[in-house]
Parts: structure tokens; sequence; C-alpha cells
């Protein structure tokens, strides 16, 4: 007889039941929406491809929440508010550069230079945040810090708002980027391409950075231990900060992507990118880099398809109202069958 | 000790209280009016404190600043006097969703001062908030709530306090579908879209209705968040049902989403998209951009067909020398006759003895459900016992720029419905 047979309590069958009744739900409703065939072979691919350009923005944002996490174990809830500040106050580059036609005329210029104002303010605010708000209280209890940074999330929504107004903003249509491409005989739309490509390409460049240099080393020696690390003589405020910098910068590149696909911004625009992201991380298993990844592209591809699949064969009207909750159902499924998530919760080494 | 002095105080309090009842001079105690909620009493010189709200931020933030608008030149209109106090107009941003009415109307309710309120701008907010205020005594008047469900006979006693000067949307939803199945030959399925808001939910179901009486088929009724940011999978949805038009009546953000993106799905290129007031702002030109041209939305009709000379000839050029710019969203019209509904309202049951004012709660809020025949900006206004009080005029537009510095309600968006007749 198998050991957990034997100390089987309500709780025990009551979650069991929920998995099976989940599951149970799941497969049903796919293949019911599956025979009654309602969508074409093409819709379905459309589907999962704007899933995974959603999904490659959520990989980009909970990368820094997983960084952060591996490094101090805390959330830093401002995470959504960093990713705002970049997208908006990039705005105010990309829309003179629109109404001009230079971003018509020299695309890739244009787009560099509208990313690069991003990323350099989305990295200073991460790190002013890290600055001010966090390093006097890095030795205070855990509670402290995330209330901080809830704080901290609330300070930046307002400055920004103060700044730049309670309205929304848009950003310019540009002509080369509308329509879509034929790959492999799959029309396929143009932003959600780039999209895709660019935060596979900034994953990558990020996964080189933490696992191949000296300074990723350095970053995964404190995740590991803070104080052994700084007895064999890394510099840990120096490498926190520049975790705080790299997630900064990741958020800064997700908001250009951001305002590529969907165009609008303002002040609130960060905070359900945040949770959505926040949850991609712990999906994937918080404090891991490529769990984040691989968390966010998982979400929302869920998101997209989930609704669709499991909801329609169901027979429930408009389900796309809930869209969430089939994300937020599939994370507590996550949670109970692997509760450290997909691929565990390190940064890159274990912990013990 | 402590009760010995607790009696102390007690004591002392009387001996005050007595010695001012006995001090004052004795008409007041005759002529301050009696109420079974309450009397506002405002001294010599004090301020009528009339409340707003409205959503004032975040990307419906131009719905309600256009209504307070409208208060603030009713207000203007009046010199800032009324019976000879100052009007004080005090105010919070309700966000457009119920946890921000919920605590603008308990902010507002918990101001004693507050005689009236002015608000909401949505009908999300209104459902949680005007209980709320009605519980504090306080009635208050909607500029722009249009969902039918607010001054349904059923309604229940909680929004006895409840009255707007929008039209309702059983109205809106009908003229919407009228419109489509009267001068649009080519559309003869539609899909709608709403986004769980009672405004929206109430107004695509009034449209479906009427949609469907009128010979037309409904072929999907599909629902998204309002934060949703993603709607090409609800769009490709919307697609496999091939509806000739798509008709989402809920807000800026959102309906910035669906209008950009519903022409990339495959299937959709040539879709007619429409939408209802929520979106008549310049606001959801920036949202929308260049695919938000030829799309279609029905609101209050603002031209001079239904609005009268006074509207164009001395409310909007007050508008612009006062903020600088055309009315930015459809009800500051509505806004400024619900205003002076509340002016006329305290006029008529202010008791004024020596330059003490005493408005009674209950007498005002009965005083404003008794409103007729008031002739405002919008028209006739005559308010019904379940607090509907419009007199409504529904149009359609059509948006035929994307500059939101070309907004001009009637020219840009263009009216194209109802063709040169009064509704």
């Amino acid at each position: 007889m198998p050991r957990g047979l034997t100390r089987l309590t309500y709780v025990d069958l009551f979650l069991w039941a929920f998995r099976i009744g989940i599951v149970a739900l799941v497969v049903v409703g796919s293949v019911a929406t599956l025979v009654a065939g309602r969508y074409t072979g093409q819709q379905w691919l459309d589907f999962v491809e704007f899933g995974l350009a959603q999904g490659g923005i959520y990989a980009l944002i909970a990368l820094g929440y997983t960084m952060v996490y591996g490094v101090l174990n805390m959330i830093n809830f401002a995470h959504g508010e960093v990713f705002m500040s970049g997208a908006f106050t990039a705005y105010f580059v990309a829309a003179p550069l629109g109404a001009s036609g230079f971003l018509g005329r020299h695309l890739l210029a244009g787009l560099l230079l509208v990313l690069f104002v991003s990323v350099a303010t989305s990295t200073t605010v991460a790190v002013l945040v890290e600055r001010i708000a966090y390093r006097p209280l890095r030795r205070a209890p855990r509670l402290v810090p995330l209330i901080t940074a809830i704080g901290a999330s609330f300070f930046l929504q307002y400055t920004f708002r103060g700044l730049y107004g309670a309205g929304i903003h848009s950003y310019p249509d540009i002509a080369a980027l509308s329509g879509t491409w034929r790959i492999g005989g799959i029309p396929i739309l143009r932003t959600q391409a780039i999209v895709l490509l660019a935060s596979v390409v900034m994953m990558f460049v990020l996964y080189t950075i933490v696992m191949r240099t000296k300074i990723g080393k350095a970053m995964r020696a404190v995740a590991e231990d803070r104080d052994t690390a700084a007895l064999m003589g890394v510099n840990v405020d120096q490498v926190i900060v520049f975790t705080f910098a790299l997630g900064g910068a990741m958020a800064g590149a997700a908001g250009i992507l951001y305002a590529l696909v969907f165009k609008q911004v303002h002040f609130f625009m960060g905070f359900v990118p945040g949770i959505k992201a926040f949850t991609a991380a712990v999906l994937g298993g918080i404090g891991n880099v490529p769990g984040a990844m691989l968390g966010g592209l998982f979400l929302g591809i869920v998101e997209s398809v989930g609704p669709a699949l499991f909801l329609d064969g169901l027979g429930i009207r408009a389900p796309y109202q809930l869209r969430d909750v089939v994300a937020f159902t599939m994370l507590l499924i996550m949670l109970i069958f692997r509760p450290s998530g997909i691929l565990g919760e390190r940064l890159a080494t274990k912990k013990a | 000790m402590k009760r010995s002095k607790m009696l102390a105080t007690l004591a002392l309090c009387a001996a005050i209280g007595l010695g001012v009842y006995l001090a004052s001079p004795v008409p007041a105690a005759t002529m301050a009016p009696t109420d079974p909620i309450g009397v506002i009493t405002i001294g010599p010189g004090q301020p009528i404190t009339i409340a707003w709200w409205l959503v004032v931020s975040g990307a419906d933030g131009t719905l309600g600043t256009d209504s307070r608008r409208g208060i603030e030149i009713a207000i203007d209109d009046k010199h800032g006097m009324l019976l000879g106090h100052p009007i004080k107009l005090v105010g919070e941003d309700s966000g457009c969703n119920p946890e921000g009415g919920t605590t603008a109307a308990t902010k507002v309710a918990a101001n004693t001062d507050v005689v009236v309120a002015i608000g909401s701008s949505c009908s999300s907010e209104a459902v949680p908030g005007a209980p709320i205020l009605w519980k504090a005594g306080i009635a208050t008047v909607s500029p722009s709530n249009t969902a039918p469900k607010l001054t349904d006979p059923n309604r229940g006693p909680d929004y006895d306090g409840y009255l707007r000067t929008a039209h309702n949307d059983l109205i809106q939803g009908k003229v919407g579908a009228t419109f489509v199945r009267t001068q649009l030959k080519n559309v003869k399925t539609a899909a709608t879209i709403h986004d769980g808001s009672p405004y929206a939910q109430g107004l695509a179901a009034a449209f479906a209705d009427n949609f469907t009486k009128q010979g037309g088929k409904i072929v999907a009724q599909e629902a998204v968040g309002r934060d949703d940011t993603d709607m090409h999978p609800v769009l490709t949805r919307i697609a496999s049902t091939k509806p000739d038009l798509i008709y989402f009546p809920i807000f800026v953000a959102a309906g910035g989403f669906i209008t950009r993106q519903a022409k990339e799905i495959s299937g959709l290129a040539n879709v007619t998209l429409m939408g209802a007031d929520g979106l008549l702002t310049p606001d959801f030109l920036k949202a929308a951009g260049d695919s938000a041209i030829g799309m279609y939305q029905s609101s209050p009709d603002l031209t001079p067909d239904a609005m009268g000379a006074d509207y164009s000839k001395v409310f909007i050029p007050k508008y612009k020398a006062k903020y600088g710019e055309l009315p930015i969203a459809g009800f500051h019209a509505h806004a400024y006759d619900a205003a002076n509904v509340v002016f006329l309202a305290i006029t008529k049951v202010a008791k004024s003895d020596g330059g003490t004012l005493y408005i009674g709660r209950k007498a005002l809020r009965d005083a404003l459900f008794a409103t007729k025949g008031y002739h405002g900006l919008t028209g006739i206004i005559t308010c019904n016992q379940y607090g509907d009080c419009a007199d409504p005029h529904i149009a359609v537009y059509q948006i035929v720029s994307s500059d939101p510095a070309s907004w001009d309600v009637g020219k840009n968006p263009k009216k194209i419905y109802p063709v040169g007749k009064k509704m």
C-alpha cells in the first residue's frame, strides 16, 4: 500500500476532486469545441499567434519580478509602474517623430530612439525606487518592503499623472508595420511577429547576461546566499542595483512592444500588465529566469486560446468575459499540482 | 472621578444648549421646517454646498469633465448666488467603475453640508453610489447615466433619491437599431460586445432586442473585461459568425482597442463598426486613431435641430470662452439642465428666515421629482416617479476625421440620422 494513502485527509480528497473536476471540464470542453468545428485551422493559429505576442510582453515584465525576487526575496509590486513610466515617457518622443513623418522615413532609427528613451526612463525609475524606497529597508521584516512596494506603486502612478496628465495618449500608427506578412503561407500580423521576435531576442540576451557574464555570476551568488557572497568579495549593493536596472530595462522594452501593438498609454496602464506578469512569474516558478519566460508565454496562450477552447464547448456564452477566470484557474491548478511553479523556484542555481 | 467629570461636562452642555435655545429669537423655533430625514441649516452668508461625483481622470475623464463644466456654467449664469447665498461646488472623482463610485459617494455623504449631488457619470458608479447618498439623505441627479435599470419601476427604495436628465438606453438602443435597419441596407447580421458594466450590458441588450424585432439577426453576443487590451481573440471568435456589423456600446479604452484591432482580423476587414455615447469624445479619436474613420456612434442629438437656439448661440460660446475648446463629450447640456433643476427645487423648498436658510432633505427630493415642464437646453424636462426626467433626442453620428483637433459634434462626428427632422 502506498504510504500516502494511509494518511488521506478530507483536504486531500477535496483537492483531488478539484483537480479531477477541472481537468475533466477542460477535456470535455476542448473535445466538444473541436467536435463542433466552429473555428478553422487558420483561426486556431491566429489565437496562438495573439497569445504568443501578448505572452512575450508578459514575459519581459515577469523577468523583472522574478530577478528581484531571486536576489532579494521580495515582490517588487511597483514593477508594473516601471513598465508604465517608460512607455508613457517615450510617447512624448514617438508622437512628434510620427507627426513629422520621421518614423515613416527612418523606421529603424526612429524605433530605436523611442526604445532608448523608454528603456532609459524605466531603468532610471527602477534604480531610484531601489535606492530610495527599498535599500533603507533591506534588513526589515519581509512585510515591510512589500507594503513599501505597493506605496511606491501608487506614488509612481500619481507622479506620472501629475507630470503627463490624467487623459490617454496614443502612439502614432506606423504604416510599415500594419498589415500581414506571409510566413510559410500563413498570414501573420506584422506587429505581432515583431513583438514576438523582439521579446525572444531580449530574453536570450538577458539569459546570456545572467548565465555567461561575471556580473550574472555575481547575481546568482547573491541569490543563493547574500552574506556568503559578500564574504567572497561580491559587492552586494552593486549587484542589487544591477538587478533592478536589468529588470527596468526589460520593462522599458516591453513598454515599447506593448505600445506597438496596443497604442494607448495612460498613467494607470501598468497595473493590469503588472498583475498578469506577476502571475506569469509565479506560474513559471518565481525566482527562475527561464520560468518567467515560459510562464509569460504560457499565460498569454491560455488567455487567448483558453476561453475559446475550454469554455466554448461547455456552452458558455461570451467566454472571453471569463478570460481572467481561465488564466487564474490555470495558476491555481499549477500551484496545486506543482506548488513551486513550472520550472521550480530558483535563480539559475538550486536553493537549499 | 471620571464619571463625575463626565456628568459635569454633560450638565455644562445642557446648560449651554438651553442658553442657546432661550437666547435664539422666537420665530426661528417656529420657522425651522421639520423634515422626516433632516433639515439643512445654512447660516447668513454661508454657502449652499452642491457636490458633483463624476469621472474626471483616466480614459473616460472627458465624460465627467464635460459634465462638470456644464454645472460650472450653470452656476456662472446665476452669478454664483442662490437665494442670497453663494453656491459652493465640491466634488469627487468617481473613476467610472463601481469601486470609484462607492468611494466618491461615501466621501460626498460624509460631508453634512452637501445639500444635493449631481452625478454620477457612469451607470456602474450609480448602482452602488446612489443608495449610499440616499442613506445620508442626499438626492442626486445624474447628467449621463443611461442604464435602464437605474430608473426601472422595480429599482427599489434604495434609489428613491436618484434622478437623471440623461436619456434611458431603452430609447438609445431602439434608435440605434432603427438606424441600422433603415439606413444601412447591406447590414443583415450584427454582433454585440459589452464590458459587463450596467451601461454597456443594458444598451447592448436594448439594441439586440430592437434589431431582432426589426428583422435583423444577432449572430453573436460577446463580452470583454473593462481592462482587457488584447481584443484579437474575442474578435476572431466573432469573425467565425461572419457579422455585417459589430455594435460595442462600451467605454474609451476598450472601445479604442476593439476599433483598432477589428480591421486586423481576417474576415472582419469590411465589417461596419458602431458604438454609443460612451465613445463620443475626442479622446476616443486618440485611442482609436485612423481606424475610427467611418465608424457610427449613437448619442444625444447636440445639433441645432434638437437643442434650440439658446444652446448654439448662448451656451456654446460661453463654454468655448471659459474652457478654450468645444464640448469634449455628450452630456454638458444635460449637466447644465441638472444643475438648473436642482437650483429650481432648492428655490421651491428653501425657507428663509432673516438670512438663515432651511432646506428639508425629503422636501427637496420631492421637489426634484415634481419637476415638470422645465424648459432646459436639452428639451422639456419632466420627471416621472422613477426618476427619468429627460426629453430624449438621439442622433447617429459618423466619424469623418481622426484628428482630435477637428472635434465638433455635428460636423466631426457628422450627424447623419435622423435626417432633417426632429425625433
